[in-house]
């Protein structure tokens, strides 16, 4: 018995040899892109989904109307080849391309766009997403059950490729909207064929069922080791795609994106490990990539409890935190300090607030509300949850707001599903959070903190604030829209019920041979424009 | 008392009558078991805080309704429970929550034979390792050779495997850097160190196990008979005294391999391997109710059936089992 334990074990090791896998190289001459895209994705229908794996991978496979322009923070024609807009901005008439069909061949018409989106709105689909449709005209109510008459909802297709939006009001960023994969067509026979129109556990995005109209079709799903989409012959546009198909890994552990990136398993590394940045950086200077990312990271305050409601207090605290030192000493990833709750873009909005470091005005401003030196000032709990970074940046700040005002604060970390539940019961005094934008917008990040916002919980309201917001919404031109954004900034960092403290970056590796790969804030980038240099 | 003869020829047919009965009486058990697994992990994972769908884009409350409706958890936790079970007998073990369109089933059939590759590999790693030194203890006893292996093993039963395999991560990955620290499959050699965390303290267990009965058996008449009739030692050991000394070990062997399922827990956590042990952990972070209990009940499954053969084997090899009868 023993001997054939042996014989076992010994071909057991002998096993542990790699699987056959494309390497960079030969990939480069096939035209494939083989992309490190961190964890499995939830799923592939552009529906239910909500994460950035999954974008990353639905983009590939589907098309909106528009399309997010790959070299900065425009939106350029998608399915759509072009579209006018009344003069009161409320009503948009899309063309959809002639030459648009699906990967079936069938045609992508204006009524799949209506199909689609009633899809996304239907209440019983569960869609996280329906709200990047809420300007169009009755939707919202729609998706909230307030009427069940979907003709009522503002999109109609007025002729096979004529598709009419009818918005509640004017909305500049609408556009934008639609090159996010929750507005993207689905095939609607395809979508009745498995289930109907609220089947949220359908097969239908199974590589055999799949029917999509982007530039690639999926071809391979296999749970946990890769996603392999095709070139799509149908495409309107496939005559110009340098790529022949692209490869997928969800690889969610850092150190083994590393070696698959060292040793040419990947054209990129999606995550540098904090401690290989500057190595990197200094090694590997074409490879090596920081980019701005539209995103940031902050804390929360409870508003509705004593003595955080002081907004003295609450000044008092991002006073006292050196986001300088925080992000050269501690996150080391390249972040910038945040000065604005919106993260700031030289070319569109760059909003003039700032948070100083100043621990003397930190400490008269907390004396004023009453705990001069920290004194009689209540024992705080920080909430995070566990991870490893976040619990760096506590410490820090833990240690600011001890050493400057005097102040004691418990760190408390919690597993994920603990730490939303307590958010959204209320049950915290102050929690880190972050925030991705899905549009460049100042509109995705500010509108959060409108009153009685699902993702506000901060108790905190100002009428002021929603007022600007309000006029935002109804500016005639875009210079007012950004003036009164402006001053929604100025008021949320003035009153500070969110403390922001510093701006995403991506910092990640890309192969030199990947051409059209261009930075831009939402970290999209159409694989329609990405070539392979041999 | 019957003939030697007669007794032979009807050992089989007795024995699998006895079997059989052993084992319907043990299936039968397994049912209150089972029933009992299933309703402490259904009403505790129901108790954790938090839900499948919360998320840091927060839905409305009329989409989280929405969502609860489509997967019946607004209904009394009793009526969930018993829809559970009613569809678990009949093979649905539901959709998963976390993703959308892929069912539990689907799931762990992408993840079981992971799992049961490391909890093979293990395996043997743990009875080549322990058995050949549990020999080599059991035939020097109280001399070095005896004491080193079994220091050594009981360093091996004392460390868990989430502190091993940092350790291990730490000495081969890092700081030597030769061999891979995730994965599985992916890259050579990235099998070794998670079997050797997940085996290991096995390894130690059945060394002991080994030595102890091997000294019992090396003690006996019948091993002094061969060597007085001038076996040679190898036959001896191998042939004569280790069919008696691995007895503990067979015996042990149910509970471990069940065991290696649950370690595989940890282990394909520390080494990121995608195998249902991780998919478990996920899924209770996820609070995904549906794939924490399709898992459970696998888990529980594999237990009760190892446990089971086990039993079945240490009876057929033991003849002293087998004569008294022991399956009652």
């Amino acid at each position: 018995m023993k001997k054939i334990s042996l014989i076992l074990f010994v071909f057991a090791i002998l096993s542990c040899s790699s699987q056959e896998s494309l390497d960079v190289e030969s990939a480069n001459k096939q035209g494939i892109l083989l992309l490190d895209n961190g964890t499995e994705p939830q799923g592939l229908d552009p529906h239910i989904v909500t994460g950035v794996t999954e974008h990353k991978i639905i983009i590939a496979l589907f098309e909106g109307l528009t399309m997010q322009n790959p070299k900065g923070e425009g939106i350029i024609p998608g399915a759509a080849e072009s579209w006018t807009i009344s003069s009161n901005g409320k009503e948009l008439l899309f063309k959809i391309r002639d030459d648009a069909v699906w990967s079936n061949g069938d045609p992508l018409t204006a009524d799949d766009f209506v199909y689609s989106w009633k899809r996304i709105l239907t209440p019983a689909l569960g869609s996280k997403y329906p709200d990047m449709l809420y300007a169009v005209k009755n939707a919202e109510d729609y998706n909230k059950g307030l009427i069940n008459n979907f003709d009522l909802v503002g999109v109609e297709a007025l002729d096979e490729k004529v598709l009419k939006v009818t918005l509640r009001t004017k909305t500049p960023f609408f556009l934008k909207q639609l090159a996010h994969y929750a507005t993207y067509p689905v095939h609607p026979n395809t979508i009745e064929k498995f289930g109907g129109i609220s089947n949220r556990d359908s097969q239908w995005t199974r590589p055999d069922n799949m029917i999509s109209n982007g530039p690639f079709i999926l071809s391979e799903w296999s749970i946990n080791k890769v996603i392999k989409v095709n070139k799509n012959d149908k495409y309107w546009d496939s005559d110009n795609l340098k790529l022949n198909g692209i490869h997928f890994f969800p690889i969610d552990n850092e150190s083994t994106a590393d070696r698959y990136y060292r040793s040419g398993k990947t054209h990129n590394l999606n995550i540098i490990q904090t401690e290989k940045i500057s190595k990197y950086k200094n090694e590997y200077p074409e490879e090596f990539k920081l980019e701005k990312y539209f995103g940031t990271y902050y804390y929360r305050i409870n508003t509705d409890i004593e003595p955080l409601n002081d907004v003295k207090v609450r000044k008092a605290l991002s006073l006292a935190i050196d986001r300088q030192i925080l992000v050269d000493r501690v996150t080391k990833g390249g972040q910038k300090p945040a000065y604005s709750f919106t993260p700031p873009s030289e070319n569109y909005y760059d909003p003039p607030t700032y948070l100083p470091y100043d621990p003397s005005l930190a400490r008269t401003l907390l004396a004023e509300a009453g705990f001069p030196d920290g004194n009689g000032f209540p024992e705080f709990e920080l909430l995070y949850n566990t991870n490893e970074g976040h619990q760096k940046i506590a410490q820090a700040i833990q240690q600011f707001w001890l050493k400057e005002l005097g102040i004691k604060v418990t760190l408390t970390n919690v597993d994920w599903k603990v730490y939303l539940d307590r958010q959204s019961q209320g049950e915290f005094e102050i929690t880190r959070a972050g925030w991705i934008g899905d549009y460049v917008d100042p509109n995705s990040f500010l509108d959060m903190m409108v009153k009685d916002r699902g993702n506000n919980m901060t108790g905190w309201s100002n009428s002021q604030y929603d007022e600007f917001l309000m006029k935002a919404a109804f500016s005639e031109s875009e210079k007012d829209r950004i003036t009164y954004f402006t001053e929604a900034e100025k008021i949320l960092m003035d009153e500070l019920p969110i403390i922001p403290i510093y701006t995403y970056t991506r910092v990640y590796m890309l192969k030199e041979e990947v051409k059209g790969w261009f930075p831009n804030m939402l970290d999209t980038h159409p694989y329609q424009f990405i070539s392979l240099e041999d | 008392m019957v003939s030697k003869h007669a007794r032979h020829s009807s050992l089989p047919v007795y024995f699998f009558r006895r079997l059989t009965y052993f084992i319907l009486k043990r299936i039968f058990t397994y049912i209150p078991v089972m029933l009992v697994v299933i309703s402490a992990t259904f009403f505790m994972v129901h108790a954790a805080p938090g839900g499948p769908f919360d998320d840091d884009r927060v839905a409305s409350p009329e989409i989280l309704k929405q969502l609860n409706e489509t997967y019946n958890l607004n209904d009394p936790l009793i009526t969930q429970l018993g829809n559970y079970l009613v569809n678990a007998v009949q093979g649905d073990f539901g959709p998963s929550y976390k993703y959308p369109g892929r069912t539990v089933s689907e799931l762990i059939a992408s993840g079981l034979p992971i799992t049961v590759e490391l909890a093979f590999y293990a395996i043997l790693f743990a009875l080549l390792l322990g058995v050949l030194s549990g020999i080599i203890a059991s035939l020097n006893p109280g001399k070095f050779l005896d004491y080193l292996p079994m220091s050594i093993s009981m360093i091996g039963i004392c460390v868990p495997s989430i502190i091993l395999g940092p350790i291990l991560i730490l000495f081969f990955g890092i700081w030597i850097d030769i061999l891979p620290v995730s994965g599985w499959g992916e890259f050579s050699g990235d099998k070794i160190l998670p079997t050797i965390t997940l085996g290991s303290a096995y390894a130690a267990i059945f060394a002991r196990l080994t030595r102890g009965g091997m000294l019992e058996i090396l003690a006996q008449d019948f091993i002094r008979t061969a060597r007085a009739k001038g076996l040679n030692e190898t036959r001896v050991v191998f042939f004569h005294a280790l069919r008696g000394g691995i007895m503990p070990t067979i015996g042990f062997l149910g509970p471990a391999i069940a065991g290696l399922f649950a370690g595989s827990f940890v282990v394909e956590t520390i080494f990121q391997i995608n195998g249902i042990g991780r998919y478990y952990v996920q899924a209770a972070f996820n609070r995904d109710y549906t794939l924490i209990l399709g898992i459970s009940i696998l888990i529980t499954f594999f237990t009760l059936t190892f446990v089971l053969l086990s039993d079945i084997l240490a009876t057929y090899l033991n003849p002293r089992l087998r004569e008294k009868g022991s399956m009652n």
